[in-house]
C-alpha cells in the first residue's frame, strides 16, 4: 500500500517494517536459512570439485536463476501498475527459437541467441501495446500470450522436443565461470545494468510516477503510455533469457514444459520482495532476495522429503501471508489484537 | 438528420445484446464452416456430444462468469476440479456412499471459494494473487489425497456413464450435457431473476456507486467466490462422472479455457456487463474448435490454442471498442 497520510489509523507494525524495505525478504531468508543450519545436515556445506565450486547454496543460486531473470522485468512491469503473466509461455517461444536455429547447425550462435532474445522482445511489445495504447487490463492482455504462446512454441518446435548439443548453448546454463555457475554472472548483470539506468537516468523515477499515478505523471510530461510500452518489451526480453537458460539446463527445447508455472514465482519473489502490487516504488534488489527466498523454500521442502507435487502448499500459504501483512488492513487488526494482548495481560 | 444518426449509432453501442449477438454470430460461422469442411459434423450427434465432452468446463465457466460480474477473476478453479475428483474417487473406493462424497465436495468447493473470497473482499487483496495462491493450494493438496489416477467402480457411475436422454435421430443427450444446460438455465435464472443477479451486476459496474446505494459489497463479492467454488466442485463432480476416475492432475490449464469461453461468450472483464447465456455460446466456440480439430485429423492440438488465443484477442477489442466510453472516463 502507498503512503497516503490521509489514511486514519497508522497501525504499529507499520513503524517497525516500513514498506519497501529489504528488512522483511532479509528477514524471512535469514529465518529459513537458520531452520536449514539447525535442522538440514550439510545444508551450507561447500565443495571444491574440479575448480567449481558445488554445494546446496550454489544449487539455490543456480536453481532460481530463471526466477531472478524473470523477477527483474517483472519488477518493473508491477511497478508500472500491471503485471505480466504471459513470461512462462515466452519462455517456451524464446527456448523453441533458439534450439530450432541451432538444432539446423547453419546458424551461429549469437544469431541464434539475437532471434530469441528478439522474438522475447517483440512478444513483450505487443503486451505492451494491448496494455499501453488498447488499454485492456494487464492481466487480460497478457492473458492472451499466456494462452497463444505455448501454443507458438510447440508450432515451432512441430510438436517434437528438439534436442541439441551446441557447446556455447549447454555452456549458457550449465557452464562454470571462476568456479561458480554462469548463471550467476548473467543474473547480476542483468541485475546491474537494470539498477543502472533505473537509477542513474530519470527511467527509474519516470516508471514510479506512473505507476504511482498515471495522470499526475502525463500532467508532469511523463508519457504513460511510453513508459508501459518499454517495460513489457523489456520483460520480454527477460524471460527469453531466462527462457534460454531453462532450455539449455535440459540440453532441450520442451516447449510443454518450459516456463511452466515461473510466472507465479516471478510474481511471488516480486511480491516477497516489497515491490506493491499497486505499483510505484520498487526495489529490484527486493525482488532478487525474494526470488532467492522462494528457491530456498522450495530446495529446503524437497529437502524435508515433501513430494514437488505438494510443495506448493506450503509456497501458496506463504505467499498469501506475505500479502495479508502487506494490506493496511490486517496489520491494524493484528497490531490491535496485540494490544487487547498485553491489556489483558 | 445526422444527429439521429449519431443517436442511433450510440444506442448501438450501449447496447447489452450486441456482444451476445456477434458471438453468436461467431458460433454460427465456425458451426457452418466446420460443418462445410468436414462431412458428418452437421448432425445432432456431434452437437450433442460438444455438450457433454465440454460439460465440466461448461459448468466451471458459468461459476467463473458470476466472478467476472462481479469485477474479479477466479485462477484456482481448475485446480479445485481436480481436488474435488480426486477426493470424490479416494472416497468412493474406501466405501463411502456416492451422495455424501460429492454433498462433501460441493460443501469443500463453496467454502474454499468463500474463503478466498473473503480474503480479497477484507482485506483487499487483488484477486488474481489470492486466487493464485489458491489454485497452488488445491492442486497441492489434491496430490496429497493421492498421488496418481483413481478408478471409480461404483455401479452408480456405470449407471450413469450409461444413462442419457433420448433425443431425434437415435442420438441422445449423455448425463454430463444435462447437468450442464442445467447449470446454465441456473446460472441464468440467478442472473437475472434474482436480488443477488441485479446486486451482483451493480457491484460490478461500480463498486462505490453500488456502495453508495447500500447494497451489501461484501456478502456478493464473496458469495460470488462461493458460487464460483461450488460449480467448480459440481465440475469436479462432472468430470469424474466423465472420465470414470478422480485425476489430481486433470484440469491443467482448465481456468484459461474457462476465462476464454466467458469472455468470448460476450462477458466484459472489467465486471458488471454479461450474461451466463452468452458464457454457453462462448463455451461451444470453444467446442467446435476443438471438435473441427479432431474431425480434421492433420492440425494438431496446439492450433487450438493458438485459435483460442486469436479468439480471445478478437472480442476483448471487441469489447473495448463497445465500452469505449466508460474507457475514455478511466484511463
Amino acid at each position: 500500500m502507498k503512503d497516503d497520510p490521509t489514511l486514519p489509523r497508522q497501525p504499529r507494525l507499520r513503524a517497525w517494517f516500513p514498506g519497501g524495505s529489504l528488512l522483511w525478504p532479509l528477514a524471512g531468508l535469514g529465518a529459513l536459512l537458520l531452520f536449514n543450519l539447525v535442522f538440514a545436515t550439510g545444508f551450507f556445506r561447500l565443495e571444491l570439485r574440479d575448480g567449481h565450486v558445488y554445494g546446496t547454496l550454489v544449487d539455490i543460486l543456480n536453481q532460481g536463476s530463471k526466477a531472478m531473470l524473470l523477477s527483474i522485468g517483472m519488477t518493473l512491469v508491477i511497478a508500472s501498475g500491471g503485471v505480466d503473466l504471459s513470461v512462462g509461455s515466452l519462455m517456451a517461444i524464446s527456448g523453441a527459437v533458439a534450439a530450432t536455429a541451432v538444432a539446423k547447425g547453419t546458424v551461429p550462435f549469437g544469431a541464434a541467441v539475437g532471434a530469441a532474445l528478439a522474438a522475447g522482445g517483440f512478444a513483450g511489445l505487443c503486451n505492451g501495446f494491448l496494455v499501453a495504447v488498447v488499454r485492456i487490463q494487464p492481466i487480460v492482455a497478457t492473458l492472451i500470450l499466456m494462452v497463444a504462446g505455448r501454443g507458438i512454441a510447440m508450432l515451432l518446435t512441430d510438436g517434437q522436443i528438439v534436442t541439441f548439443e551446441h557447446p556455447a548453448f549447454v555452456f549458457l546454463g550449465n557452464g562454470h565461470l571462476a568456479g561458480l555457475p554462469f548463471t550467476l554472472f548473467l543474473v547480476l548483470l542483468s541485475l546491474g545494468a537494470t539498477a543502472l539506468v533505473m537509477r542513474r537516468t530519470a527511467a527509474g523515477l519516470f516508471l514510479e510516477s506512473v505507476g504511482d499515478n498515471e495522470r499526475a505523471a502525463a500532467l508532469c510530461g511523463i508519457s504513460g503510455t511510453r513508459v508501459k510500452l518499454w517495460v513489457y518489451a523489456f520483460s520480454g526480453l527477460c524471460a527469453a533469457l531466462a527462457g534460454l537458460v531453462a532450455t539449455s539446463n535440459v540440453k532441450a527445447a520442451d516447449s510443454s514444459r518450459v516456463g511452466e508455472m515461473m510466472e507465479l514465482d516471478a510474481i511471488f519473489a516480486v511480491v516477497v520482495g516489497g515491490t506493491s502490487l499497486t505499483g510505484g516504488r520498487f526495489t529490484l534488489l527486493g525482488s532478487l532476495i525474494g526470488a532467492i527466498l522462494i528457491q530456498t523454500l522450495t530446495t529446503t521442502l524437497y529437502n524435508l522429503g515433501l513430494e514437488p507435487a505438494i510443495a506448493p502448499v506450503p509456497k501458496a500459504i506463504v505467499v498469501v501471508g506475505v500479502c495479508l501483512l502487506q494490506s493496511s488492513r490486517f496489520r491494524g487488526e493484528l497490531s490491535g489484537w496485540l494490544r487487547s494482548r498485553r491489556a489483558a495481560a | 438528420m445526422a444527429s439521429l444518426k449519431e443517436g442511433r449509432r450510440v444506442k448501438l453501442r450501449h447496447s447489452r445484446s450486441l456482444p451476445l449477438l456477434a458471438t453468436t454470430g461467431v458460433l454460427a460461422i465456425l458451426y457452418t464452416s466446420a460443418s462445410l469442411l468436414y462431412p458428418g459434423f452437421f448432425t445432432v450427434r456431434v452437437f450433442l456430444n460438444l455438450l457433454g465432452d465440454n460439460a465440466f468446463l461448461g459448468i466451471t465457466a458459468i461459476g467463473m462468469t458470476f466472478v467476472i460480474l462481479s469485477g474479479g477473476i477466479d485462477l484456482s478453479v481448475g485446480a479445485v476440479v481436480a481436488f474435488t475428483g480426486t477426493l470424490i474417487a479416494s472416497l468412493l473406493t474406501r466405501g463411502t456412499p456416492p451422495g455424501w462424497a460429492m454433498l462433501l465436495a460441493l460443501a469443500i468447493g463453496s467454502t474454499f471459494g468463500g474463503a478466498m473470497g473473503f480474503l480479497i473482499h477484507r482485506y483487499e487483496l487483488p484477486p488474481f494473487l489470492v486466487t493464485l495462491g489458491g489454485m497452488f493450494f488445491a492442486r497441492g493438496m489434491s496430490f496429497v489425497v493421492s498421488k496418481e489416477s483413481v478408478g471409480i467402480t461404483h455401479p452408480l457411475y456405470q449407471q450413469a456413464s450409461d444413462f442419457g436422454l433420448p433425443v431425434a435421430g437415435g442420438a441422445s443427450l449423455p448425463l454430463t450435457g444435462i447437468l450442464f444446460l442445467g447449470v446454465v438455465a441456473l446460472g441464468v435464472t440467478v442472473a437475472h431473476g434474482t436480488r443477488f443477479g441485479r446486486n451482483l451486476y451493480a457491484l460490478g459496474g461500480n463498486e462505490a456507486s453500488a456502495r453508495l446505494m447500500g447494497l451489501p459489497v461484501g456478502g456478493v463479492k464473496i458469495a460470488a467466490y462461493a458460487l464460483n467454488g461450488f460449480c467448480s466442485a459440481l465440475a469436479g463432480i462432472v468430470a469424474t462422472l466423465y472420465m470414470g476416475s478422480g485425476n489430481p492432475a486433470m484440469g491443467f490449464g482448465l481456468e484459461l479455457d474457462a476465462i476464454a469461453s466467458v469472455v468470448i461468450g460476450g462477458t466484459l472483464l472489467t465486471g458488471g456487463a454479461g450474461s451466463p447465456a452468452g458464457t454457453l455460446v462462448g463455451v461451444l466456440i470453444f467446442g467446435t474448435l476443438q471438435t473441427a480439430l479432431v474431425f480434421d485429423g492433420r492440425l494438431n492440438s496446439w492450433w487450438l490454442r493458438i485459435a483460442v488465443g486469436l479468439l480471445l484477442l478478437l472480442f476483448i477489442l471487441l469489447q473495448r471498442v463497445l465500452s469505449r466510453p466508460a474507457g475514455a472516463r478511466h484511463p
